[in-house]
């Protein structure tokens, strides 16, 4: 499998109202979002996203509700059409698409996965795994077998002649990543996906998505208003307000440098021994010539396990050829994962 | 002195007669012109009902009634409905009104497929477009309110007095509860579920017969039991018009005061309406078997 390719978002506006074409202008202008509303009657949904989202990765769009996240994962696929801008897949701009093109897109290159599940409730767990391949005309036959490997794969083995009413709500979301899944599609797009799950089966949903994710190296846009969710899923975060972006990294730069006091009040909660890097914390100018090794790229929490067990006081951080980079100490460690580590 | 407070203007006799005669006479120019060739189009379906009617007379009785039942069971799968049904046939049999009881339910079966057929895809277009809504809905407001004798004029002027005049004021009362309920249960499917398929990339085709057809299908059947128990209840009127079956003994016994004949035969027509009812009402359950068994 090749190298998987990417969303580009550029310069993408979404206006909602009557004459939402001739308020870009206004809005490029500067015009805010409460103005735009008292004056106009519009509602600005998105005001100029810039997002590039890589290919194979994971990308979160995190938000509160009215931060237009919603509105913005269903222009990958032009569930709504925008007002200006592009979304490139590729050289082919989605937003130029004709209805059959558009159409051919959403069959072939992606596959969505619900927050309310949306699975067809006349249909067993089978029929609505295999509605994609439906639609694309694959024989019943050979859709079956293709869904029957997502199904076992997503742990639903057994259930394949039940209705989506017989299930629990993390179950059914397990059929609906099962359908979207078995559409073999490069782009898996997930609104608040989890959100209307439980904590326990959330974390659990979390862990079988990343497994997947693992092998499958999709490109995956994530939606979600849960920061604790996007650290642990995100390769990439965009932080949206008010229809802006207002910060975009990955998850250690965010909680690390926060663009703003919203961002900060966000962050402040947050458990950061599962996000920064031993990296970021170790004494690059120091090295162990012998003792405790622990490899790059791990989290504190992970290296603060292993200082625990070991009982030592420090320990040489090393790259994937074994070559020290660095030596990480307890106390710097705890201090990282307890204060915010601005000052 | 204010003579127009007194009396609402209103056009002189002359003007008024002269409307009349000149909108009487253009219909009556366009039944003798088109008259023949409308009712030679509903040939086919008047064959149908004069066929589905001598097979229900005149084939054995015993067999007749052994299917008429079948098919209750295998709609409803119900014991007490089918024997209920067996029953109520045996006592209609036992009193003399088999034969009038099998016209009429060649009469409301032959309507209701006609309402279905009609009414399933104009309930679909109504439910695509808000406009062809607006232009409907009128015309199933007049249909259900206008006395059924005064479009019965014009059916009588074009097609005579017998069966397909009956048929056509039947299914004129009969159908705007199928076009109403097959509208509104595609209307109410839910958005999610919708997006959901236009998300996989569904045709408009695809979301019809996929996703809105059998989601809307429990409000489409109350249309359908709706449908048959307003053809019922216009057996009696048809029978005005020659249709006969159980509303001609009806219609006799008015005229002539036979209080058992008519209570005997209204008992029938009931009796035909509840078995309809019931089994039509337990097959559209057991359609959505999927939405009873509820997670937890």
């Amino acid at each position: 499998m090749g190298e998987a390719t990417g969303i580009e978002v550029k310069n993408l506006y979404k206006i909602f109202g009557p004459n939402g074409k001739d308020m870009v202008q206004k809005v490029k202008d500067g015009m805010s979002k409460a103005e735009l509303n008292e004056k106009h009657n519009h509602v600005l949904g998105l005001n100029d996203i810039n997002i590039s989202m890589p290919g194979g990765k994971i990308e979160v769009v995190m938000g509160l509700s009215g931060s237009g996240k919603s509105t913005l994962i269903r222009h990958i696929n032009r569930l709504i059409d925008p007002t200006d801008g592009e979304v490139l897949y590729g050289n082919d701009d989605v937003c130029k698409m004709s209805q059959g093109e558009l159409r051919q897109f959403r069959r072939h290159k992606t596959a969505m996965v619900f927050q309310k599940f949306a699975l067809l409730p006349h249909r067993t767990v089978m029929k609505n795994t295999i509605y994609g391949l439906e639609v694309q005309g694959v024989p019943i036959k050979e859709a079956e077998e293709r869904a029957a490997r997502w199904i076992a794969r997503v742990g639903l083995e057994g259930f394949e002649d039940h209705y989506p009413n017989q299930l629990s709500g993390g179950m059914q979301q397990r059929v609906g990543l099962a359908r979207a899944l078995t559409n073999d599609a490069d782009i898996l797009l997930m609104d608040e996906a989890f959100s209307a799950l439980d904590p326990l089966i959330r974390m659990d949903m979390q862990t079988v998505l990343l497994d997947l994710q693992e092998e499958l190296h999709k490109t995956i846009v994530f939606i979600t208003h849960d920061l604790d969710e996007a650290l642990r899923l995100g390769d990439k975060i965009a932080i949206l307000r008010d229809g802006a972006v207002i910060q975009q990294g990955t998850g250690q730069e965010i909680v690390l440098n926060p663009a703003d006091q919203y961002i900060a009040d966000f962050v402040k909660e947050v458990n950061r021994g599962r996000v920064i890097l031993v990296d970021t914390v170790m004494d690059k100018s120091k090295k162990l010539e012998s003792g405790l090794n622990v490899q790059s790229g791990i989290m504190l929490e992970e290296a603060a396990k292993i200082l625990a067990e070991t009982g030592q006081g420090e320990c040489c951080v090393v790259n994937g050829n074994g070559e020290p980079l660095g030596v990480l100490n307890v106390q710097d460690t705890i201090r990282a994962m307890v204060t915010p580590a601005s000052h | 002195m204010m003579e127009w407070l007194q009396e609402f203007p209103k056009m002189s006799r002359g003007d008024l007669r002269e409307m009349r005669r000149s909108l009487d006479g253009s219909f009556k120019e366009f039944t003798g012109k088109y008259g023949e060739s409308i009712e030679a189009a509903f040939d086919p379906i008047k064959d149908f009902l004069i066929f589905l009617e001598s097979t229900l007379i005149n084939s054995p009785w015993p067999i007749i009634l052994a299917v008429l039942v079948g098919i209750v069971y295998a709609m409803s799968r119900n014991l007490k409905i089918t024997v209920g049904s067996l029953v109520a046939l045996c006592v209609i049999g036992y009193l003399g009104m088999w034969e009038d009881t099998m016209r009429t339910i060649a009469m409301v079966t032959v309507c209701t497929l006609m309402a279905i057929v009609l009414g399933i895809p104009l309930g679909i277009l109504m439910a695509r477009s808000n406009r062809i809504q607006s232009v409907i809905n009128p015309v199933l407001d007049l249909m259900q309110t206008m006395p059924s004798f005064v479009y019965l004029i014009p059916v009588v002027m074009i097609f005579g007095i017998g069966k397909v005049p009956g048929m056509i004021a039947v299914v004129i009362y009969a159908i705007p509860p199928m076009i109403r309920l097959t509208n509104l249960g595609i209307r109410l499917v839910d958005q999610d579920v919708l997006e959901a398929a236009d998300a996989f990339g569904s045709s408009s085709w695809q979301k019809l017969t996929n996703v809105q057809l059998p989601l809307a299908l429990p409000t489409i059947m109350a249309g359908v039991n709706q449908t048959i128990m307003m053809a019922l209840a216009m057996v009696v009127v048809a029978a005005l018009i020659g249709v006969k079956g159980l509303g001609q003994p009806v219609l006799n016994a008015i005229a002539n005061q036979y209080l058992t004949m008519g209570v005997m035969n209204g008992l029938a027509i009931v009796a035909i309406a509840i078995i309809f009812d019931r089994a039509t009402q337990a097959y559209g359950k057991r359609l959505q078997k999927h939405s009873e068994v509820i997670h937890g």
